[in-house]
This record gives C-alpha cells, sequence and structure tokens, in this order.
C-alpha cells in the first residue's frame, strides 16, 4: 500500500523500449488524464490567446479550490469502491445551515462577531456531518448500495436546504466571514487557495502515510480479503462517507464565503463533475486505485474546460452536454485500462 | 450400435493462446458406451481439451472425427447438433427461469404461436422421474441448491439426446447419495450407447463408474489407461510426475504442544456441534467432502459467518463469536479457500497484496507512527525471499501471475506478523506440483517452528500426507479422529459418508 497507483506495466514497459509501449505504459499507470490534459490545452490555446495566459490559468487554479475539495472526499469513497451523489447537497446544506445560524448568532452576540462565525461554522460542518453519518449506516451499516443511499440522502437534504430557507438565499451575512474567507489573503496567498493546499497535505498524508488510508485502498481491493485480514471494515468505510461529507461541507464554507449569502443551489452540478474529475484522474470506478495528485490535476482539468469552454463561448447548455459526455468517454477508457491492468481476463 | 469407428478421436490436438501452449499433441478417443475419465491437475489441459470438443474454441491444430467422420466444430451451438453436450462447472442455467423454462431453453415445445406451458411442465417431471430424481420443475432454479443445480444441467444434457456427454466435476458438490444417484444416471446413459468424458480428482470415485482413465501434464498426454491398471499412488505420480514422498516432506511433530486453539460444541448452518484442539508444533488435518462442514466449522469459529452455539478459546481466553479481526491480532493467520474472492486484490500488484498484511505491523511504523513506505519495502522483499517470489513478479498486477504464485504471495501475508496458529483453507487449489511443494515445505517450517498448523483440504493425499492428526467431517459433525499411523484412505473415505443417513 506503500505507492497507491499500479504499476503493472513497468515490467514489461522497460523490458524493450519503444514510443507505443511508453504511452502505453503511462496510460495504466495514469488513466486518460494526461492525454486529455494535452488535448484541452491544444484545443482552447488554438482557439483562443487569452486562454494560456498566466492570469487565466492563475484564475482557473483559484476556481478549481472548490472542485479540488469535493473530489478528493469523492475520491476516498471511489476508491472504497462506491460513490457518493449527495456531496452537492452536503455543499447546499451547508451553506444555508451555516449562514442560518450566523445570520441568528450575529444578532444574539453582535459584539463577538467572530463567536458567531465559529458557531456558524461548526453548525455546518454539523450538517454534513449528519449526511456523512447517515450515508455512513445505511452502506456500511446496513449494506445498502452507495447509488441508492446516497440518491436518498441527496434528495432528503435538498429537501431540508429548501425547507429551511423556502428557496430564498439567506443575506445579512458578517463581512468578516466572507472578507476572511472569500477574499482574504495570508501572505498574499488567497485563503480558499491555502485551505485547498493544507487538505491537499493532509489527504497525501492519510492515503500514503496512514493505516486508514491503507484500509481504504485494501476495501476497495477486495472488500472480503480486507476483513479476512483484521480490517475493520465498516468503520473504515463510515470513516470514508463522513471525510467525504466533511471535504465537501469545507467547500460548501468557502463558497458560501464567496457569494456571500447561503444558497441552496450552489452544489447543483458538484457531484457529476467530482465523479469526472476523479474518473479522468484515474480513480477506478471499481475501487481500490486512486491516487491524490492526480485527482487534483482532474479537478483543475474539470474546471480548465469549463473556463476554456467559457472563452470560446459555448453557452452552459452545451456545456452540459459536453461535461457528461467526457465522464462517458472516461469511464469508458476507464473500462479499457482496467481490462489492460487484469490482463484481458 | 455396434460400430468400428470409435465415438470420438481426437489427434494430435494443439491448441495455443498466445504466449501458452494450452495443449500439445493430444490424442483422445472415446467409445460408445464408455466412461472415460480425465485426469491431471489444474491446468493441465482438460478444460481445453473439452472446451474445443464442445466447440467453445477452435484447435489450433489437429484433427477431430466424431463417428469416423472428420469435422470442424464452429461454434457450441454446431457441436450440439453432433450429439455433444457439456455439463461445466460454471452453470450456463438461467436463474430467474424455472427448471422446466431451463431445460426447454430453445426448443420450448408450442402449441399454434405460443408455448405449451402445460407440455413443457409435463414432459420436464416426466423427465425428472425418469432419472428418479425428485424435483420441482415449477421452481425457479435460484432457488435450488448446487446440487439440484447440478442435477437440472445433467438432464438438460440427457433430454438434448446427447450421445457425448462431459461433466466438468459432475459430484464437485454432490453429497454421497446425489453421487450415487449421478452415478446411476450415468451408467443408464452408458447402456443406451453414450460416451461420457468424466472429469474429476476424486481417484476413489474412478473404480466405480470409469473404464479407462486419460492422464493429461502440462497440455500433453501421459497416457490413457484401464481403470485397473494402476493404484490411486501410481495415478498420482503420473499425474505429477513424481512420487508422492518427493512432495510431501516429512514434518516433525512436537510431543505435546500446548493446546492454541481449542473449539467446543460448536454449531453453526452446516455445522452441528464440533470439538477440536490445535495443539502447537502439530499439524492438523481437516478432511471432508465439499458441504461436510470441514471449512464451515472454522470460518464459524473465526467469525467469518456466523456461530450458533458452542465456545472458542484461543490461547486460554474465551473468544466465542469475537469479530474476525479479534482472531487476527490475537495470533490467528487464515488462508481462504477462494483466493479470488476472498484474498486478492485482483487490480493491485502482488507487492499491495502482501503490504496488505502489514498494515497492523508495529515494524512499518515510521515518522510519528505512520505508515513508512520504506520499511514496509523491506518486510516485504524479505517476505517475497522467503516465499520465492521474484522483484518482476512483486511488481506485477497479481491477477496476471499463476494460481501457484498467487498462493505464494497470499502465504507471504502470514509471515507479515508472528501468528501462533495458521489456518490454511484449501492451501493448494489450482496449484501446480512444483509451487505446491514449496508451499509443503514452508507449511513445515511454519509447524517445526512451533506453531499451530491446520490443513483443510479436498485434496486426501494432501492431508494425509501432511497431518500429524486428521479429523473427518461428515454431513456437519466430527466422524472420525485419526493420529499418526491410523490416517489411512479406507477409514478416511468411510468416514466421509458416515453421518450419510442425515444429509438428504
Amino acid at each position: 500500500m506503500s505507492t497507491s497507483a499500479p504499476v503493472a506495466a513497468e515490467s514489461g514497459a522497460k523490458s524493450s523500449f519503444s514510443p507505443g509501449k511508453a504511452v502505453k505504459a503511462l496510460f495504466i499507470r495514469a488513466g486518460v488524464l494526461p492525454f486529455f490534459l494535452i488535448a484541452a490545452l491544444i484545443i482552447f490555446s488554438l482557439a483562443s490567446t487569452q486562454f494560456l495566459t498566466v492570469q487565466n490559468i492563475t484564475n482557473v487554479a483559484r476556481q478549481s479550490v472548490y472542485l479540488i475539495l469535493v473530489s478528493l472526499g469523492q475520491m476516498l469513497v471511489l476508491i472504497t469502491g462506491g460513490f457518493d451523489l449527495s456531496v452537492g447537497t452536503a455543499i447546499a446544506i451547508t451553506s444555508v445551515v451555516s449562514a442560518s445560524t450566523m445570520v441568528a448568532m450575529a444578532g444574539v452576540f453582535p459584539d463577538a462577531i467572530w463567536l458567531a462565525i465559529t458557531i456558524g461554522l461548526a453548525a455546518g460542518f454539523g450538517a454534513a456531518l449528519v449526511m456523512g453519518l447517515v450515508n455512513g449506516a445505511g452502506i456500511a451499516g446496513f449494506g445498502v448500495s452507495p447509488f441508492i443511499m446516497t440518491l436518498g440522502v441527496q434528495s432528503v437534504g435538498a429537501g431540508i436546504a429548501l425547507f429551511i430557507t423556502g428557496g430564498v438565499p439567506v443575506g445579512g451575512l458578517p463581512y468578516e466571514f466572507s472578507d476572511f474567507f472569500g477574499f482574504g489573503r495570508i501572505f498574499g496567498v488567497p485563503v480558499p487557495v491555502l485551505v485547498a493546499l493544507i487538505v491537499i497535505v493532509l489527504m497525501w498524508v492519510l492515503m500514503n502515510r496512514t493505516r486508514t488510508g491503507a484500509r481504504i485502498y485494501a476495501i476497495g481491493g477486495n472488500i472480503k480479503a480486507a476483513h479476512l485480514s483484521g480490517i475493520n471494515t465498516r468503520k473504515t468505510l463510515f470513516i470514508a462517507y463522513i471525510i467525504c461529507s466533511l471535504l465537501a461541507s469545507l467547500a460548501g464554507i468557502l463558497l458560501t464565503a464567496r457569494v456571500e449569502s447561503g444558497e441552496t443551489n450552489l452544489g447543483g452540478t458538484i457531484a457529476l463533475e467530482s465523479i469526472a474529475a476523479c474518473v479522468i484522474a484515474g480513480v477506478s470506478l471499481r475501487g481500490g486505485i486512486g491516487r491524490v495528485e492526480s485527482v487534483v490535476l482532474g479537478a483543475f482539468f474539470i474546471v480548465l474546460v469549463q473556463n476554456g469552454m467559457n472563452i470560446m463561448q459555448i453557452g452552459s447548455y452545451m456545456q452540459m452536454v459536453l461535461l457528461g459526455s467526457l465522464l462517458i468517454l472516461a469511464v469508458v477508457i476507464d473500462q479499457l485500462r482496467y481490462k489492460m491492468l487484469i490482463g484481458g481476463r | 450400435m455396434p460400430s468400428s469407428a470409435p465415438l470420438v478421436e481426437m489427434r494430435r490436438i494443439t491448441k495455443t493462446f498466445p504466449g501458452v501452449t494450452a495443449l500439445d499433441g493430444v490424442d483422445f478417443t472415446l467409445l460408445s458406451g464408455e466412461v472415460h475419465v480425465l485426469f491431471g491437475e489444474n491446468g493441465a489441459g482438460k478444460s481445453t481439451l473439452i472446451s474445443v470438443l464442445s466447440g467453445v474454441y477452435p484447435q489450433t491444430s489437429g484433427d477431430l472425427r466424431i463417428d469416423g467422420e472428420d469435422i470442424a466444430l464452429s461454434s457450441v451451438k454446431d457441436a450440439k447438433k453432433h450429439g455433444i453436450a457439456a455439463v461445466f462447472q460454471e452453470f450456463s442455467l438461467v436463474p430467474t427461469l424455472t427448471v422446466a423454462e431451463n431445460i426447454f431453453l430453445g426448443s420450448e415445445p408450442m402449441r399454434g404461436p405460443f408455448v405449451d406451458r402445460r407440455a413443457m411442465v409435463i414432459q420436464a417431471r416426466k423427465l425428472f422421474a425418469d432419472l428418479d430424481f425428485p424435483m420441482n420443475v415449477k421452481a425457479r432454479v435460484v432457488s435450488l441448491s448446487r446440487a439440484e443445480q447440478q442435477m437440472v444441467e445433467i438432464a438438460k444434457a440427457i433430454h438434448s439426446q446427447a450421445k457425448i456427454l462431459i461433466l466438468d466435476e459432475p459430484t464437485a458438490s454432490l453429497t454421497e447419495r446425489e453421487t450415487e444417484t449421478l452415478f446411476r444416471i450415468v451408467r443408464e446413459a452408458k447402456a443406451r450407447g453414450v460416451g461420457i468424458i468424466y472429469i474429476s480428482h476424486r481417484i476413489q470415485e474412478f473404480s466405480a463408474i470409469a473404464d479407462r482413465i486419460t492422464v493429461l501434464r502440462d497440455g500433453r498426454l501421459i497416457g490413457t489407461v484401464g481403470v485397473h491398471d494402476l493404484t490411486p499412488a501410481g495415478l498420482v505420480e503420473m499425474m505429477t510426475g513424481r512420487a508422492i514422498d518427493e512432495i510431501y516432506p516429512p514434518i516433525t511433530r512436537q510431543p505435546d504442544g500446548p493446546i492454541l486453539l481449542s473449539l467446543r460444541g460448536l454449531k453453526a448452518w452446516g455445522v452441528s456441534g464440533a470439538d477440536i484442539d490445535v495443539r502447537a508444533g502439530e499439524v492438523l488435518g481437516v478432511a471432508g467432502l465439499v458441504g461436510s462442514g470441514k471449512s464451515r466449522t472454522w470460518r464459524a469459529a473465526l467469525g467469518v459467518i456466523p456461530m450458533t452455539a458452542g465456545s472458542v478459546t484461543l490461547k486460554g481466553e474465551d473468544v466465542s463469536g469475537k469479530p474476525t479481526r479479534r482472531f487476527l491480532k490475537n495470533g490467528v493467520f487464515y488462508l481462504p479457500p477462494d483466493r479470488k474472492a476472498e484474498g486478492l486484490m485482483l487490480g493491485a500488484t502482488t507487492r499491495q497484496n502482501v503490504n496488505l498484511g502489514l498494515i497492523d505491523r508495529e515494524d512499518s511504523n515510521g515518522f510519528l507512527k505512520m505508515l513508512s513506505p520504506g520499511k514496509m519495502r523491506g518486510i516485504a522483499d524479505r517476505i517475497a525471499r522467503k516465499v520465492d517470489l521474484s522483484d518482476a513478479y512483486m511488481a506485477r498486477t497479481i491477477s496476471n501471475l499463476s494460481g501457484g504464485n498467487q498462493q505464494k504471495a497470499l502465504f507471504g501475508r502470514g509471515f507479515g506478523q508472528d501468528y501462533d496458529v495458521y489456518i490454511f483453507d484449501e492451501p493448494t487449489v489450482g496449484v501446480d506440483m512444483g509451487t505446491r511443494a514449496a508451499l509443503y515445505r514452508l507449511i513445515k517450517e511454519i509447524a517445526e517452528a512451533g506453531k499451530a498448523v491446520v490443513v483443510i483440504s479436498s485434496d486426501l493425499p494432501e492431508v494425509m500426507n501432511l497431518a500429524h492428526r486428521l479429523v473427518v467431517f461428515s454431513a456437519g459433525q466430527i466422524s472420525a479422529e485419526l493420529s499418526g499411523d491410523d490416517i489411512d484412505e479406507q477409514t478416511i473415505l468411510k468416514a466421509f459418508f458416515a453421518n450419510e443417513r442425515q444429509t438428504a
């Protein structure tokens, strides 16, 4: 479990080097991402001179923070062999719960605004934690399929978020909240970017250096084998779904600060986008395979494509079509890659 | 049907797959009214040979004659037209359809444009009545036991009026009584002039049913002998290419080792009360037919399946009903019988698979008690040397390795921690003879280091030769407990069927 990526083709590729074999080895090792990334850079650069500028790429990096956070959580549950469709709802519910709480608390403690913000954040995380617990209980405890469980929770959460707000955005947030989490900078680095960097490092450590990470890989590799190797599979699944919800929740907080209001529609398409980011980054839908660094790049890629399409003035409806197609293509290619990995059996 | 030409004549059959020669110039003949056993290790080429004969894929070279006529089979359907019906280990039944629907699948009796369901049921009932096998033909296949499904497959083959019937390990999931029924059906088919190719590992069955035996090894024909020409030991020698005592090393027994694991009155689904003591420094063999409870007993004791009654004591501590991981943490190693389903992470490398056994080791700790990849690599390398897996194998995806090397990796997990009790369930299934001998040497090493070893196996020579003490399971109970020189084939076989009455 020390290296999380399969290095299956290494021996084959090194024995007699040729460009074709190297491409194949890269494909088996890293998935489609390198190829997609190169293709996207070429296409968008040709389409517009504004695309490949330092300013635009920096912009894309900053915009991709939210998707990176959610995708890292999604990666965890994908590696266990499941997935989480309720990440968008986790964002929405975090947004409205934290915003409402903050507004209410700001009325109670007008002199201690950071206390109100802290309570608001805790309430938001708490709401997402409950979602993670429900997902974990259904999937790890009762063996409900992750698809159905998270689909159900997604609907329940969205309903609750709408019920709380009546569909109206929660405004009047403390100025300090948005000023710090949305637009603040520490040592010149935007706070959201800093948060994402910290999370990336922590997730890398989790997946590569801790027993929990090793167990998550093992469960996805073969849950029965993991069980017979002394791993508490239920507890580990629980942890994966909870971390996934909390990471989505963190993205929800940052987004709320950015838009300066609690909104129910913040995470609308993020479930699809995060799964696409992971699969394109080589996370196997069968579980057991996936790397933090690749997923970060995968999320970056998705935002990059969206950015490129915006620059090319492709409408948002057509963007949905393209994004969905990209996901399907990535899954088809993942299938192919798995067959190559397993050896055509 | 007195015909001079044999029913099937295969000459110089060669079949190559990319990188492998599965069959290398094999001759095989099947006469009308004959039961011809194909015998060999897993991977010897038996499956390939019958796949060629049943039209699954064509041979690379060689001739195939049926009734003296040169033919080339292009598909399974084509083979069926020539009267060849095969019952494989993996069933070709539709689980959601009824028994009758399955039997008539593709040849449904019609009334006008509609399927005549009544006629179908009546004919299916008659078929099973002729076979003298009780069967609810309206039951859905999914609700049947494996043995019943097996019977449906056989009934389907017989219904198709096959003149060549291929049975691949048909008794693997049958009880003794069901096996008797099967043998009767086979004899009746034989009397009608059907030629039967019978694949089995159970040497003890051959004298009851077979006429001739063809032995394959590594894709080559070793020889064809009459059933009474050779002793079982001779057959094993033919199959493996070496004498039995070259394969099984003598293991020194530590006298009066302390009891490490003990089961008392253990009950679970399919196990009706078992008392067993496992001692340090000896190999305990566990034999029995499939479904006898020999494997379930240990799985229940270790908490893999629910245990309904009884107690389990590990090193003096009552651990009844504790979760499996508790046993593993307290020094029990369990090698599951089905390595693909329960042992391997198929998409991961061999190294990652070995590492699975290292996660909880203290000496994998690095900085801040986190896992240290360097230390794990070191331990895994030591394990790899011990079980004889080269660096190249360690880096490969494990699903691309042979069964023997996969098993070595799983054995390697057992060296991840210092275990006191090793439970090997079917340790050599699908493993070639050379690797087997290596695995047996590892078992010897473990036992002689003073560990307690349990070997559960359907391979009778394996348990007989390795075990110092042997318990035999029959119908969920221990039917015999033998020790040292008392371990003898006849006694064991008798014990296999001791509680037969309760099975039906």
